[in-house]
């Protein structure tokens, strides 16, 4: 039960670890589909309650953008959407 | 591309939403069948089916000219129909009993409900979905007669208060209630009883699957299709184990039914009963515990259904998975450095059992005849001519001449393997594209296999007695597709990490050392032998003096537009390690390990680069011969005095050795005296045992380096260690001064009697020698203690091998096959099958690993190359 209490203190989002993560615009999102030529279901899922985006407000449908730290690429852009 | 994925989805004809396991009604066993069998008969005396027996012609047809009465189809047309026979009695199904006990157990035997009270059965029930769901079927109904054994309502129904008996089963299929045996109908009667919701309980959906259709009452007689009977060369028939056994079963069940209704006594019906319940379990499975198999005459057991799907001779391991091919072969692999790298030689022997096909043709139909004039004895000759209607004929002596006569353009001859056919060569376990690559045969006498040690790696085969796979391609579009896609020199650069998989190995590494490093002071007479004992006949690269050196003979290997700068593991005579390459011309630098070898350097890669897979492969054969001509040449041996150490050295590794003695002596004092200070986090022990466990390992690296010191440095060991041929630095501080601290999971020996490692040393010796510490080398030879630690480690890391290969190949297969249909798309996308994004660029930075340099763009070569 401590546990749980420390974890609402923490802020994941600015942990070191975790790579930062954003919600996309609906012109974004419509650009990002439009760049790859799919549809919404062909992106990887995240769950909406994932802890990485509990700072963010998103419902169904939205597009998370990630920013990750690659050790082949530098920075390596990754889009998840949110159901 | 919007119209492509339209066009995709275009083709998904129906899409199976769900599968639905049940368990058969005896409705829909009455339903689906086409004949209700009443007879044991099979024939009558003319020898046709006999109307409702086992081989009733509506059950489909076995026999060629019949019509199957169901379908009308004829043989292989027909897949078959269901029959079915009505029971005289119910029967246990000795697949569901564990099922029929445990709900027999968990039900009332008066109203069929339960045995948890109404008001706790919502909550039950979530439990036990969670279960199902986490742990699976079993558990669940495990945790009912738990959850009803701990109410302690067991004595009383809680619905209606009937008084419960204890129920045990008497192993096959015997249920005994008390003292007391619930015959099938009594226990079908109660599975009747039970309510369609408390069905729901036990997982089972009642639609699906009633817990009272467990006890059979009509039983599905399988179509003949699936149980032919054979006639054997005397006329006789001989029928399928099953339709055996199905016969016993009708038999006794007309037997069943006769007597019933004759009125016969009660005891007879039961022995009759036992028997069909017999029959019909054995029918199922022929190897249950508690019954003896049924048997032929002959006294070996029937193969009954769940043997015929079982284990590894059954349908699925056998039929399904197991795969088999024609036009291949399997033999015990050997070296052959001489042979080409994409070169395989295959024994004579084989090369006459395999065959190519060729189509006759009018411009080769002398050349196909001489084949057929040979035979199938004498080689190179053929095994079989196919005529135009795809009839192929054995070629013997007798037929040869007819054959000879008949062949025209049209036919085609399947000749024996000769040099230069397409083949695919394969090691398992197939873990990479570079475990089947395309060969090009060479026949060679005896009866190996014979490769390049140079393909080894690719491979990772040896020739400790490893086999391999040879596969000979038939047609046309396989051989070009193999030859295109799969040969050698296709596979070079490896896709995991961007460099050459082949390249030189052993003695073509020292041999290549020696020529470039020792050897300075060649004669050009020499140096030609050298040259054409490669192949080479190209002498005017050698530069026009009386001698040359190695470096010359080796840049004869290399393009004349070649340049190329690297490092090299081993250091030339004056200490550098720089390689350089000027318009194919070795002007500085050692070749060894780093630029020839495998996986490592670049001047492999580069080649590959600039001049192409075919160039390259040529080049590494060249080398590779030129190294082990030059051993040849100058001849090569190692030897235990490879490792002699000169006086002053072996002065010093003595010192060295005793000096640790000293120390780890004082260290041990301090501890006894309690003066010694624990490590952060450590207990004193702890502290000490790391203490020492430092002091021999550096007296081990010390003694290692004077040992590579005072040994002489142009022996066959220092230049096979030098040169990255083989060995390292440890084998030969070993071999010459110190073995070393024997160790068991990261520490010095500790374990065996108690209080010390074996019964020659004191209790709490804490000495170096006393805890695994080799201070002798191999060539002084170890004490009789110092041999048993080796041992120890020794079986140690054999049991750490055994157990961890097993281990690690699982994961792989696991990673590999679920990621066997991904695929890098046009994009640049990693995708799945159903062409989902796994990976928005592929490995993040969009770069083929085997375009690159080790995982890497080199733009400044490229800027360079350009301007
Ligand atoms: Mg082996
Ligand atoms: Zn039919
Ligand atoms: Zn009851």
């Amino acid at each position: 039960m401590v546990i749980n209490d420390m974890a609402k203190d923490v802020d994941l989002a600015k942990h070191y670890l975790v790579p930062k993560h954003s919600v996309l615009s609906d012109t974004e999102k419509a650009k990002i589909l439009e760049h790859y030529r799919i549809t919404p279901k062909e992106l990887p899922k995240i769950a909406k309650k994932d802890a990485g985006i509990a700072h963010l407000e998103v419902k169904e449908g939205d597009v998370i953008k990630i920013v990750r730290n690659s050790p082949t690429a530098g920075k390596s852009v990754f889009y998840r959407v949110v159901n | 591309m919007e119209d492509e994925i339209v066009d995709y989805e275009k083709y998904v004809y129906k899409q199976v939403a769900s599968v639905q396991f049940s368990v058969i009604s005896p409705k829909l066993i009455k339903k689906v069948a086409t004949t209700k069998i009443v007879t044991p008969e099979l024939y009558d005396k003319e020898g046709y089916p006999v109307d409702g027996g086992l081989m009733d012609t509506r059950l489909g047809v076995i026999d060629p000219g019949l019509k199957c009465r169901t379908c009308g189809a004829k043989l292989k047309e027909c897949i078959g129909h269901f029959g079915y026979i009505e029971l005289a009695r119910p029967i246990i199904h000795i697949k569901f009993i564990d099922i029929i006990l445990n709900i027999i157990k968990s039900t009332c035997h008066e109203c069929g409900k339960v045995l948890i009270p109404k008001n706790k059965m919502t909550y039950y029930f979530k439990i036990l979905e969670t279960i199902e769901l986490e742990q699976g079927i079993d558990t669940r109904r495990q945790k009912i007669k738990e959850i009803i054994a701990s109410l302690k309502t067991t004595s009383k129904c809680p619905h209606c208060k009937a008084k419960q008996h204890k129920i045990t089963l008497e192993k096959p299929t015997t249920v005994v209630e008390g003292e007391k045996r619930i015959s099938p109908i009594e226990i079908r009667a109660r599975l009747e009883k039970i309510p369609d919701e408390d069905c729901e309980i036990f997982g089972l959906n009642p639609l699906h699957a009633r817990p009272e259709w467990m006890v059979l009452t009509v039983l599905p007689i399988p179509p003949v299709t699936m149980r032919p009977s054979i006639t054997l060369e005397s006329g006789e028939r001989s029928e399928d184990d099953l339709t055996h056994k199905l016969g016993d079963i009708v038999r006794i069940n007309q037997r069943l039914f006769e007597n019933i209704n004759a009125g016969a006594p009660e005891i007879i019906i039961e022995d009759l009963w036992d028997l069909l319940q017999y029959h019909i379990t054995t029918y199922f499975d022929n190897n249950i515990a508690q019954v003896p198999p049924a048997r032929h005459r002959s006294g070996q057991p029937l193969k009954t259904l769940t043997e015929r799907i079982k284990s590894k001779d059954g349908r699925i391991r056998h039929n399904l998975a197991g795969k088999r091919t024609n036009f291949s072969a399997r033999t015990v692999i050997s070296p052959d450095p001489m042979i080409r790298l994409n070169e395989v030689g295959i024994p004579q022997e084989i090369a006459m059992k395999l065959t190519i096909p060729e189509k006759v043709h009018p411009w080769n139909i002398a050349y196909l005849k001489q084949f057929v004039q040979k035979g199938a004895e004498t080689y190179p000759g053929a095994n079989y001519i196919v005529r135009p209607d795809g009839k192929r004929k054995k070629i013997t002596e007798e037929t040869k001449e007819q054959f000879l006569e008949e062949v025209q353009p049209g036919y085609a001859i399947e000749r024996h393997l000769m040099d230069g056919d397409i083949s695919i060569f394969n090691r398992q376990p197939s873990l990479h594209r570079m475990s089947m690559m395309c060969h090009r045969i060479k026949i060679l006498p005896y009866k190996t296999f014979r490769l390049n040690p140079a393909v080894c790696h690719p491979y990772n085969a040896d020739f400790d007695g490893d086999e391999m796979n040879l596969h000979i391609p038939q047609t046309e579009e396989a051989r070009a597709e193999a030859e295109v896609l799969m040969e050698v020199q296709t596979q070079l650069i490896s896709p995991r990490y961007g460099l050459s998989v082949i390249g030189c190995v052993q003695d073509s590494i020292s041999g290549n050392y020696i020529l470039t490093k020792y050897f300075t002071q060649l004669t050009r007479s020499e140096a030609v032998d050298l040259l054409s004992s490669v192949g080479i006949t190209e002498f005017s690269r050698l530069p026009n003096r009386k001698t040359v050196t190695g470096k010359d003979v080796f840049s004869c290997m290399l393009p004349e537009d070649f340049s190329f700068v690297g490092k090299s593991r081993s250091k030339e005579v004056d200490g550098s390690n720089e390689v350089v390459i000027v318009n194919g011309k070795l002007e500085k630098g050692v070749i060894d390990r780093s630029n020839l070898g495998e996986g490592s350097g670049l001047l492999l890669r580069n080649l590959h680069k600039k001049y192409g897979p075919d160039k390259t492969l040529q080049i590494i054969n060249n080398i590779f011969r030129l190294g082990i001509k030059t051993l040849l040449k100058r001849g090569f041996s190692v030897g235990i005095g490879d490792s002699d150490l000169e006086v002053k050295g072996k002065e010093k590794v003595t010192n060295i050795l005793k000096k640790v003695d000293m120390d780890v002596q004082k260290l041990i004092e301090n501890y006894k005296q309690g003066e010694l200070e624990a490590f952060p986090g450590r207990t004193i022990l702890e502290t000490l045992e790391l203490k020492i466990l430092e002091q021999l390992n550096n007296a081990r690296n010390e003694s290692g380096s004077i040992a590579t010191e005072a040994t002489e440095d142009s022996t066959g060991t220092r230049i096979m260690v030098e040169s990255g041929a083989r060995g390292n630095i440890i084998n030969i501080a070993q071999m010459a001064a110190c073995v070393g601290q024997q160790a068991l999971r990261g520490r010095r020996i500790g374990i065996g009697y108690s209080g010390r490692t074996l019964s020659c040393f004191k209790r709490g010796d804490l000495t170096p020698t006393a805890r695994g510490f080799v201070s002798n080398s191999f060539k002084s030879g170890m004490t009789p203690s110092e041999f048993f630690f080796g041992s120890m480690t020794g079986r140690d890391s054999l049991m750490d091998t055994a157990l961890r290969t097993p281990k690690s190949g699982y994961l792989y297969r696991r990673l590999a096959n679920a990621m066997q249909d991904l695929r890098v798309e046009y994009d640049g996308t990693v995708r799945d099958a159903s062409r989902k994004i796994v990976q928005f660029s592929y490995g993040e930075d969009g770069i083929d690993v085997a375009k690159s340099e080790k995982g890497v763009i080199n733009i400044k070569k490229i800027i360079e190359s350009v301007m």
